[in-house]
């Protein structure tokens, strides 16, 4: 079995780790904002969709991929505005309208790849990000091999984090958000925009989603392909959480993962003797595993989901 | 100068007038009491005057200039604070985050965490209002969760500040800590407006009393011209009769009986409830008093059969009736009034004719083969509704549509139609109006008086001495003391219900 350790001590699955929870991170913050606002969000997976295609649709019209990030980061936040306005303005289950959401965003995809790039399955190649390596850093031993080339977005998306949760816990504009989420009533009452503050979350979930799909198209891959989110929307909710819906909480529920994603992917190639399928099962057999833990234990805001009306309440 | 002043404050819900021409004014440095019913429009006024409602028509005036209130923001920038019955507190943020949010200090852009402490502890210290701004809210009491209201009231400039039945929810003792709160800020120069309806504490604290009934200003008095008699008069319209006190002879059987009953709590924690032996016999009222929380749920729970006891022996006339489930003890004679109706004691959306059958629903009388006879289920919510005064338009309507009064007469017509020999009693009036609390006590007496044995636990001192015959004090799930009703003062029950034995 030494094969066996060799697959799962391997020092590059930490770098898979990074690369692979990056995108699922910053979808797994979008959720937190989300929902300590009060408003679940079971549509980051169409968030996520949405932001891959449109990194493609801006890199592949302008020829510049960061071009194609500020899209999907725009196209996130236009689909977080429409769950914004179901779900707050029209009072729509949180839930219901967010999978509606997920099917809209599929279905609009793969028609607008098809009429734009006339192809069923992917779009043609498009400019990436290509990666940086970190000058100082990529020579450290260990650190550098982990730490030290990765995609821009890498160092961005691990920035943003630190910068959420910063705003979530430090920030007045963070007491404000856990207020409205815990007890709407109380933050009306003491003179917060409970809609306004909604409006922004969701919307800022919709952009880090966004942000977290175009590193799916335009740092992993160079192309948009149909439904390439994969789940990954589901994944980042879980993140979500079992991070406490807080943005570190999150990002280590991410590397949780993507770890185990990553030896998946290592074994598939290591020759063992396993069905290649079952190998593909185990990161999400995990992921329902700890959030039938997690969720137990976890408490979500206390008004998460809840339709609030200032002046309707008797 | 009054601090504020309101003319002519209309507001209606639906075809329903909750304020129809409201006139009230409140001076700086006096405790307004504003007096009514449940629903004669209190809150309603004070929530438009915070901004949470908009009236229809009138106007509001602060320190006699027009203000127009589209907001609590506005509220609170005309120096208007209110403290809400239910609080307004999001239970696991700080004290601080909790006192400061909506008007936090900035230092670079960041909460100002040094800042929000030194400013709490200022507002705290000039007041007496002991708070601790790095506690977790859900961790705090009741009391104390109500000064970081009040604090949170002051901290924004409150020079208005509006405490919305801010003693239902306190112990004797935290209500003397109020008042004495209370008058600090009078003498400040704050308008203290104190929405209540209870008398006694109307005439112990305010200055001047304001009475709505049924949305409409009755008048304006003040405290030194008012008697109990006469602010009854203007709530309600009428006086109250004196409970009428016939009785038969006490100490007959013990028909209710607890022995050495313990119920464990969570793991680690205290026991709710240990060693609780009562009995309560035929013809008497033995009244729970004790702080909410000290068992008394555990208590109702035990004896109705909603929970098993950890250990000792319940028994219903004589009969061990330990482990039986709550079916088989209502069945065995005991009429059961439960403290949260909306929970236990009713199906809201379900109709008054089927709410009048639940748990007599199986009984020959209501069903046949497996189906409800819906004519005699009918017939009988027809003479609940006739014999207990329910206020209702149909028996086919909702229960949820009725007032709480209404719904309490209707559950207590309900348990008390079927044969019984046991009564208990949870809260029986909890949240309902100045008449339906009359009736339901009443109500309570004459089953007493008909020989039942009336178990009656109740978190409103007031009514565990009003009605017991015997009072048991519950304090951290023991019985610490019980006797007759007479031996007992109210202070030495404040002191008992505290676990303050040793100061009696």
């Amino acid at each position: 079995m030494s094969g066996f350790a060799d697959v799962v001590f391997n020092i590059n699955n930490l770098t898979a780790t990074i690369r692979m929870a990056t995108p699922i991170a910053l979808a797994a913050m979008g959720g937190a904002f989300s929902e300590r606002s009060g408003v679940v969000n079971i549509g980051l997976e169409g968030m996520m969709l949405a932001g891959a295609f449109c990194g493609v649709l801006g890199s592949h019209f302008t020829g510049s991929p960061w071009l194609g990030i500020l899209l999907a980061v725009a196209g996130g936040g236009v689909i977080g505005a429409i769950l914004a306005v179901f779900a707050i303005r029209l009072k729509a289950d949180h839930v219901v309208t967010g999978v509606g959401i997920n099917i809209l965003a599929s279905g609009a995809t793969t028609w607008l790849m098809q009429a734009i790039w006339k192809r069923k399955g992917a779009t043609d190649m498009v400019a990436g990000l290509g990666t940086w390596s970190v000058p100082g850093l990529r020579d450290i031993p260990v650190l550098g091999t982990i730490l030290g080339v990765h995609s821009p977005l890498v160092y961005i998306g691990l920035a943003l984090i630190a910068l959420g949760w910063v705003v979530m816990f430090r920030t007045p504009l963070g007491l404000r958000i856990r207020m409205t989420g815990e007890h709407p009533e109380a933050a009306d009452t003491v003179g917060i925009n409970v809609r306004a503050v909604q409006y922004f979350c969701v919307i800022l979930s919709g952009c880090l989603a966004g942000l977290g799909g175009a590193y799916l198209s335009l740092a992993q891959l160079n192309w948009f392909s149909k439904d390439m989110s994969a789940g990954r929307g589901y994944m980042a909710l879980a993140a979500c959480i079992f991070g406490g819906w807080n943005p570190l909480g999150g990002l280590g529920a991410s590397f949780l993962f993507s770890f185990t994603d990553a030896i998946q992917m290592r074994m598939q190639t290591a020759q063992i003797p396993l069905a290649v399928e079952i190998i593909q099962m185990i990161p999400y057999i995990l992921t329902i595993l700890i959030l039938a833990g997690a969720v137990v234990r976890s408490r979500p805001p206390a008004a998460l989901g809840k339709h609030y009306e200032s002046g309707h309440g008797r | 100068m009054y601090a504020v002043r309101m003319e002519n404050i209309t507001k209606r819900f639906g075809s329903v007038a909750a304020n129809d021409g409201v006139c009230f004014a409140a001076l700086p440095g006096e405790i307004h009491c504003l007096l009514g019913e449940n629903g004669a429009g209190k809150s309603t006024l004070m929530r438009i005057l915070f901004g949470l409602y908009r009236a229809d028509s009138g106007s509001i005036y602060v320190n006699d200039r027009p203000a127009q209130i589209a907001g609590p923001r506005d509220a609170i920038s005309l120096g208007i604070g209110m403290v809400h019955q239910h609080f307004m507190l999001a239970e696991r943020l700080t004290v601080a985050e909790n006192i400061v949010a909506g008007c936090e200090p900035r230092r670079r852009g960041l909460l100002d965490r040094e800042c929000a402490r030194r400013r709490i502890r200022e507002v705290s210290e000039r007041y007496g209002l002991a708070v601790d701004p790095d506690a977790v809210v859900e961790d705090i009491s009741v009391g104390q969760q109500q000064r970081v209201e009040i604090v949170k009231a002051l901290m924004r400039g409150a020079r208005t500040l509006i405490l919305d039945e801010p003693t239902a929810v306190l112990t004797p003792p935290e209500v003397d800590e109020l008042f004495t709160v209370m008058r600090a800020l009078r003498e400040s120069g704050t308008a203290i407006v104190f929405i209540t309806h209870k008398l006694k504490e109307t005439m112990e604290i305010s200055d001047r009393v304001t009475v709505l009934r049924d949305g409409k200003t009755i008048g304006t008095v003040c405290t030194a011209d008012a008697t109990p008699d006469s602010l009854v008069e203007m709530m309600v319209g009428r006086s109250l009769p004196v409970h009428d006190d016939e009785r038969t002879p006490p100490r007959q059987a013990v028909l209710l009986e607890l022995r050495d009953v313990s119920v464990a709590g969570r793991k680690g924690g205290r026991a709710r409830l240990s060693g609780v032996s009562l009995a309560v016999r035929s013809g008497e009222v033995l009244g729970i008093a004790g702080v909410d929380g000290n068992g008394q749920l555990e208590l109702e729970e035990v004896v109705t059969g909603l929970r098993r006891p950890g250990k000792g022996k319940i028994a219903l006339t004589g009969q061990d009736v330990t482990g039986l489930d709550t079916g088989g003890i209502r069945d065995r004679g005991v009429a059961y009034i439960p403290s949260d109706r909306l929970k236990r004691g009713m199906v809201d959306s379900f109709s008054l004719a089927r709410n009048s059958v639940l748990g007599t629903h199986r009984c020959a009388d209501f069903s046949r083969r497996g189906l409800l006879l819906e004519n005699a289920v009918r017939e009988h919510a027809r003479s609940i509704v006739a014999e207990y005064d329910v206020r209702a338009e149909s028996i086919d309507q909702p229960m949820g549509s009725l007032s709480g009064g209404n719904q309490q007469k209707m559950l207590v017509g309900r348990e008390l139609a079927r044969p019984h020999s046991v009564v208990v009693a949870a809260q029986p009036t909890r949240g309902l109006d100045v008449g339906a609390t009359h009736y339901i006590r009443e109500q309570i007496l004459a089953s007493r008086n008909r020989g039942k044995a009336v178990l009656l636990i109740s978190a409103e001192l007031d009514e565990v001495l009003e009605l017991s015959d015997r009072i048991a004090v519950i304090y951290e799930g023991r019985i610490v003391d019980v006797r007759p009703a007479s031996q007992f003062t109210e202070r030495e029950l404040g002191l008992l219900m505290t676990g303050q034995r040793n100061e009696v």
